[in-house]
């Protein structure tokens, strides 16, 4: 019973914190493709292509604690 | 015999555990996913044949279309992440893009409703199979020396090659593959989901409090995330292929 609600503890905690670095590296992957973008309008294309991949290997992070939550959840 | 085929795969559940469980229907194991699955790779054939079934100069209005996809995924992800030799690596790129594209929408197509690719099977197999595309790449190239290139990055003091190589070994070859699956499964889940909580906050609004401030939010929150889960099926399927690109990319210019 006790170990259920540490899991459902773990579940929330663990989706909730792996979002808050992924939600700021994001915002700092996008802000700068912005920026790239203002400045050099030629190359738009290009930085956007690098800004998906940025976007992506970011992202990655918060979606293991989606995961993690699943199996936490699971578990309870 | 088609009958049954054909409720399955229209049928709608009233909860999100088949998003977790899924009886088969066939024999063979073969249960609503598979026949999903064996539905996108018709659509996928026949978008990719049918415009061009009888050759003519000016392309008809749906061969505009495709040949305006295919264009995208060959020069604005094939041949300008890999380069000159992006036309080897067509066969897979091109057909996988259209597959995933077609599975990753079926989640907000009418009737079906079901990301195809919130099962980890698919995402896990594709994954694999660009885990053996990209090392097979390399060692075809490079041989044994790919595998040591990609641990061993060039200018690193040799006291601390006993930290670089295991972090190096694990991110090319364990973790790749897998944040690859997870990244596509946990996107189409978590839409799922969020679709699902939002359609049956409406329904149970419209059911036991009949308002239309009740179930106007949950409606225009379930409409808007609609449309966002277009943009996300059409962006994990652009951003799978991409990333398929990019680590065969890395197999060919392992040196820097």
């Amino acid at each position: 019973m006790q170990a259920d609600a540490a899991a459902l503890i773990g579940a929330g905690l663990a989706y909730g914190l792996a979002a808050i670095g992924p939600g700021v590296g994001i915002g700092i992957v996008v802000g700068n493709a912005v920026q790239a973008m203002v400045r050099q309008p030629e190359m738009a294309g290009q930085v956007r292509t690098t800004m998906f991949l940025g976007i992506a290997f970011t992202e990655a992070l918060a979606l293991f604690g989606l995961l993690l939550f699943f199996i936490l959840f699971g578990a309870a | 015999m088609t009958v049954p085929i054909l409720a399955q795969i229209v049928e709608v559940p009233s909860n999100v555990n088949h998003l977790f469980d899924w009886p088969a229907v066939l024999p063979f194991g073969i249960n609503r996913v598979v026949l999903l699955m064996f539905l996108a790779t018709l659509v996928t054939f026949l978008f990719l044949y049918l415009p061009f079934r009888q050759p003519r100069v000016v392309p008809s209005k749906m061969g505009v279309v495709v040949e305006t996809l295919v264009n995208f995924v060959r020069n604005g992800i094939a041949r300008d992440i890999i380069g000159p030799e992006s036309a080897k690596y067509e066969w897979l790129l091109i057909p996988m893009f259209f597959w995933l594209l077609f599975l990753n929408l079926f989640e907000i197509t009418p009737l079906i409703h079901f990301p195809v690719t919130s099962r980890m099977a698919i995402p896990a197999f594709l994954a694999g199979l660009v885990w053996v595309t990209f090392v097979f790449v390399g060692l075809k190239k490079h041989g044994l020396s790919y595998i040591k290139n990609s641990v061993i990055p060039p200018g690193v003091p040799k006291p601390l090659l006993v930290l670089v190589i295991p972090i190096d070994f694990l991110s090319t070859f364990v973790i790749r593959p897998i944040s690859l699956a997870v990244r596509l499964f946990a996107n189409m889940i978590a839409g799922h989901i969020m679709l699902a909580v939002f359609f049956l906050t409406t329904a149970s609004y419209f059911v036991f409090e009949p308002k239309i401030v009740a179930f106007a939010i949950p409606l225009a929150f379930a409409i808007v995330i609609t449309a966002f889960e277009i943009f996300v099926a059409v962006l994990q399927a652009y951003i799978f292929t991409l990333l398929t690109a990019v680590y065969i990319e890395s197999s060919i210019n392992v040196e820097h």
